[in-house]
């Protein structure tokens, strides 16, 4: 198998001796770490899976039943048919760098890696998850995830490799050696270390976890440093079937929920569902776990990343017509002698804050379809979006407890009433004795409805994965 | 007030003026009772101070204390845990200092603070902070309290040293948290507490890592951290808490602490009479904004203050010499934190000197207990202070003095002597104190310092004094003295000396005298001082830092620094 095969690539790779040698020496730690951390007891079977061969319109998405080893993680960077320069901070309009400036090196490190290493560490969190599957649709979605959470490591690796030398290749293989929730090493971002023990979980995981992957991919792919504005442009059209597969779980068991309420007299439980309140402690959870992940609301960083040109807003060249973000203010609530009050915070500063909102709104849209296919069933309840202050462990709202609504509380029992409002040990018991593998082709766990169409279009009882 | 300006308060917040001065003078006195910060505890032979900032408890309004950054409050407090551990905790041989906060140590001073403040409060911000790690240092090495710095996160700037300051570094190896020195990419500035002193003179980091190091504005952690001999070892999240304790032990096991009864150290609080005085049981300090100068007098021990061992250790915190040098340092933080108007100070001294001489020989003889051991370190580090500060110093022996032993030191540490010569003229006579027992910083004593090293001339004078109490005309044949001057003279010349003095410029006269007062050798202690002043505080108030395009003006701006890029 040539090289370009193995390692399917459009930065070629064939001609550039010292990638290719870094990528070699790197390839076997990573399918060792893939072994050990890869998802158990699936590795020899076939998974119906897409994988990228090219960047064009056929080649991003080919379907084959594939072992996931053999998988075929590639490099791709989205062309630009356009010379596109830096697109806003201090210097908006020079070219964009092709190589890494030596004077933006090491804040251009510290982005890669810390958005490179939450992609292995989501396979580490879900690698039990296969042994519990809702159906076989449902574990074909997992792997599909894994095998791209995988190869978004390898585009940030590739990074690594390209554009830092030693350096780089110490943090590739820092990558592999940390582990999610490891007491010694773990994953750097605290979300990354929460263990994922069911498929609800996964379903938020992948839908607010992931969905926070989707809003700093999106920062990045605004970059002035043009090979990492490529690749996460890439990356971002695979994360889309990650957020499909969040949001859609979650509404699926919100189903499955309304409609064994309805044949249960209201009691979801009885009917061996997951009831919607017990579903909206953990929308409570992630939710908040992945607003963390935006980083403090008034950042020094995040300023300085934007007046270098590194990492811009969501669709920034789209969306604003200011692309200095010198001028103007962001109100941020702040906690001041024990009362909310808001900060005049200069943009810059705010940026992962501006970041935070546009997330938030998003969000709060899948919110709105979960409660519209409630609705469809017949059912009163709904499910909310707890308040950004809710249950954070980053930023201005960390060092205080703040109820799902937002408020402020103080007094001894403020951490009690946080914990309320959260999955708690009866939840998880409840939840994980639900986690029975179903593995019949076209069949689904009873907690879960079926999905209204089959991936790729196949049939509801396609044998996605053959076990 | 002086032209309307008022020249007491630093105006430590340049925006706010009444804020500074309304906030009067500075508590340097706390206990562990009243820490914010810090939280101390004692188990058997460890001592533990866990650095926990209280983000909102600054000591100004105008800033937050974010990922356990310091401030001066928060310096006061571990400066006063040290005190403590050497008097109050004599059972203690090891010390442990670590953060109670996760994934964080320390991330050095706050920057906002930093930037916030008057370049005359940073500069005498870090002096302070220097001097409490210098004596973190000195507890392990003339007390016998090992050090072990517990890296539990990230150690960034100040923070990192902080761990210099101790014998041994523990850096979790975590995969995250990292040693650093962000000053020079990230502000533009320089470590201003003996970091970059201490990492090639103290822990012999190769210069060019060294240099690498302190460019990487996120530092170097795990493996490498102790290659390079950053840290010492780099225990697992796991192992982290056992591998501090085995050092711990192991060091306590080693300590040569001497034995001694515990001995408390009350609050002293001296009383503000009015804004022009301060006054403790044994100093006083006067002051004069209009004039620009102060007079600092100290009190010799009454006739009835102990020296017999027992009674001395009955006596405990009120011994004369822990007492009035607890004052002593008080004033000298005054001085230097609270009158920054005040250029010049007259320093006399009253009392029977033969009294300084007994008690000082009597600390020397009984140096074998723990508690003398320690009051006359702390002596000896109060005299530092006083040769390290920022105030140009006249002794002046007048009638009734009592330059004797460990009080003489305050005269040869003076920039300039004047005696009146009189019937009942004050005398200068040493003790086996001036012999070494209260080394400057640079590690001489101040006899021989006085004559810059020459040893001959050092020696007849301390042969003079020692032949009993030395008259002011002879102690200026000595060359003990600058000028003995009689009654018609003394008072006209004195005040000629002062105005002038008291004249010229307060930064000038700065640089000076520190290039003055320190002549023959260096140490690491002298040389972190002397870049301190010199390096560190040029770079303050370079434009590249502090300019409107400068690095810490713009840090935690939405603006990005620019440089003038022309070397000096």
């Amino acid at each position: 198998m040539s090289l370009d095969d193995r390692i399917p690539n459009n930065v070629d790779l064939h001609t550039d001796r010292r990638l290719q040698k870094a990528l070699e020496q790197w390839q076997p730690k990573f399918l060792d770490w893939w072994m050990e951390m890869g998802p158990e007891g699936f590795q020899t079977k076939d998974v119906y899976l897409r994988t990228a061969i090219s960047v064009d319109r056929d080649g991003w998405a080919t379907f084959d039943h594939v072992k996931m080893p053999d998988y075929r993680w590639g490099i791709f960077l989205t062309p630009e048919e356009r010379k596109r320069p830096v697109g806003f901070g201090d210097n908006p309009g020079v070219e964009s760098f092709e190589e890494v400036p030596g004077e933006f090196r090491n804040p251009l490190r510290r982005l890669i890696v810390t958005q490179g290493d939450t992609e292995p560490a989501s396979v580490e969190q879900q690698r039990l998850l296969g042994q519990t599957c809702p159906s076989l649709y449902d574990l074909r979605n997992l792997f599909q995830v894994n095998v791209e959470e995988g190869r978004h490591l390898w585009a940030m690796v590739y990074l690594l490799h390209r554009f830092f030398g030693r350096d780089g290749r110490e943090e590739a293989d820092e990558m592999l050696a940390r582990r999610s929730g490891d007491p010694d090493k773990p994953r750097i971002l605290e979300t990354f270390n929460q263990p994922i023990k069911n498929w609800l979980s996964f379903f938020c995981f992948t839908m607010f976890t992931d969905r926070d992957g989707k809003y700093q991919l999106g920062a990045l792919a605004e970059s002035g440093f043009a090979p990492m504005r490529r690749t996460c442009q890439f990356m971002l059209t695979e994360e889309a079937h990650h957020l499909f597969v969040g949001e859609t779980g979650i509404t699926r068991v919100l189903r499955r929920a309304a409609q064994l309420a309805k044949e249960h007299g209201g009691d979801v439980k009885a009917g061996g569902g997951i009831p919607i309140e017990m579903v909206q402690r953990y929308i409570n959870y992630w939710f908040s776990y992945s607003l963390d992940l935006f980083g403090s609301e008034i950042s020094s960083n995040s300023s300085d990343y934007f007046a270098m040109g590194l990492k811009g807003r969501f669709d920034e060249e789209k969306k604003y017509a200011d692309h200095s973000a010198r001028e103007g203010f962001l109100e941020v609530p702040v906690v001041e002698d024990g009362r909310i009050t808001i900060r005049q915070t200069p943009l810059r500063n705010a940026m992962n804050e501006c970041l935070r909102d546009d997330y938030i709104k998003d969000c709060e849209a899948a919110c709105k379809r979960w409660n519209r296919a409630l609705e469809e069933e017949g059912a009163e309840q709904r499910v909310t979006l707890p308040n950004r202050r809710f249950h954070r462990h980053i930023g201005e709202y960390a060092q205080h407890k703040f109820n799902s609504a937002g408020e402020l509380l103080t007094g001894p029992d403020a951490a009690a009433r946080v914990a309320a409002e959260l999955p708690n040990a009866e939840d998880e018991a409840w939840v994980g004795s639900l986690m029975k593998a179903v593995t019949k082709p076209g069949a689904f766990a009873n907690w879960i409805a079926p999905p209204k169409v089959g991936i790729n279009s196949m049939p509801a009882d396609f044998e996605y994965v053959k076990l | 007030m002086l032209g309307g300006i008022d020249l007491r308060g630093y105006n430590r917040a340049m925006a706010d003026d009444s804020a500074a001065t309304s906030r009067g003078f500075t508590d340097f006195e706390t206990d562990p009772s009243r820490y914010r910060h810090w939280k101390f505890s004692v188990d058997g032979a460890v001592a533990r101070l866990a650095l926990s900032v209280q983000e909102e408890e600054g000591l100004g309004p105008e800033y937050t204390l974010k990922q356990n950054a310091y401030d001066l409050g928060v310096d006061i407090e571990l400066a006063d845990a040290l005190q403590r551990i050497r008097f109050e905790h004599p059972a203690v041989k090891s010390l442990v200092v670590t953060s109670a906060v996760p994934r964080i140590f320390c991330a050095g001073a706050n920057i906002y603070m930093l930037g916030k403040s008057t370049h005359a409060f940073k500069v005498n911000f870090c002096k302070f902070t220097n001097e409490t790690r210098i004596g973190l240092e000195d507890l392990s090495k003339h007390s016998g309290v090992a050090t072990i710095a517990a890296l539990n996160g990230t150690a960034a700037g100040g923070g990192y040293e902080l761990a210099l300051a101790c014998d041994q570094i523990l850096l979790v190896d975590d995969g995250n948290s990292a040693v650093s020195f962000p000053e020079v990419p990230l502000l533009a500035v320089l470590p201003g507490t003996g970091g970059l002193t201490r990492l090639v003179d103290k822990r012999r980091v190769r210069r060019d890592r060294s240099d690498i190091f302190c460019t990487i504005a996120e530092g170097i952690k795990g493996r490498r951290a102790k290659d390079w001999g950053l840290v010492d070892e780099v225990p697992s999240k796991t192992g982290f808490d056992a591998a501090v304790t085995r050092r711990t032990d192991a060091a306590a096991a080693q300590s040569t602490r001497r034995a001694a009864t515990p001995v408390a150290l009350p609050r002293i609080g001296l009383e503000r009479e009015s804004d022009a005085v301060l006054r403790g049981r044994h100093v006083e300090l006067r002051v004069d904004l209009g004039a620009r100068v102060a007079d600092l007098l100290l009190s010799a021990p009454a006739a009835d203050e102990p020296v017999e061992r027992a009674a001395m250790l009955q006596k405990g915190a009120e011994l004369w010499a822990l007492r009035a040098f607890r004052e002593l340092d008080l004033a000298l933080l005054a001085l230097r934190l609270d009158l920054p108007g005040v250029n010049l100070v007259r320093v006399r001294t009253k009392g029977d000197g033969a009294m300084v001489a007994r008690v000082d020989a009597a600390l020397l003889a009984n140096a074998d207990d723990g508690f003398l051991n320690e009051v006359r370190l702390f002596m000896a580090r109060t005299l530092r202070r006083y040769d390290l500060t920022a105030k140009s110093f006249f002794a002046l022996v007048e009638p009734g003095s009592a330059f004797t032993g460990s009080l003489l030191e305050l005269l040869l540490g003076a920039d300039r002597a004047y005696a009146l010569i009189a019937d009942d003229c004050g005398q200068l006579a040493a003790s086996a104190m001036n012999d070494g027992a209260l080394p400057m910083t640079h590690g001489l004593t101040r006899i021989l310092n006085r004559f810059c090293g020459d040893e001959r001339a050092a020696s007849a004078a301390r042969k003079a004094l020692s032949a009993g109490a030395l008259g002011v005309e002879d102690a200026e044949q000595a060359g003990l003295i600058t000028m003995a001057l009689d009654d018609l003279d003394y008072e006209d010349e004195v005040r000629l000396a002062v105005e002038e003095r008291a004249s010229l410029s307060p930064d000038a006269l700065t640089g000076m005298e520190a290039s003055l007062r320190f002549p023959g050798p260096e140490t690491a202690d002298s040389k972190i001082f002397a870049r301190l002043s010199a390096w560190q505080n040029w770079i303050f108030q370079r434009p590249n830092a502090t300019g409107p395009g400068g690095a810490l003006t713009n840090y935690g701006q939405p603006t990005r620094p620019s440089f003038d890029y022309r070397r000096t």
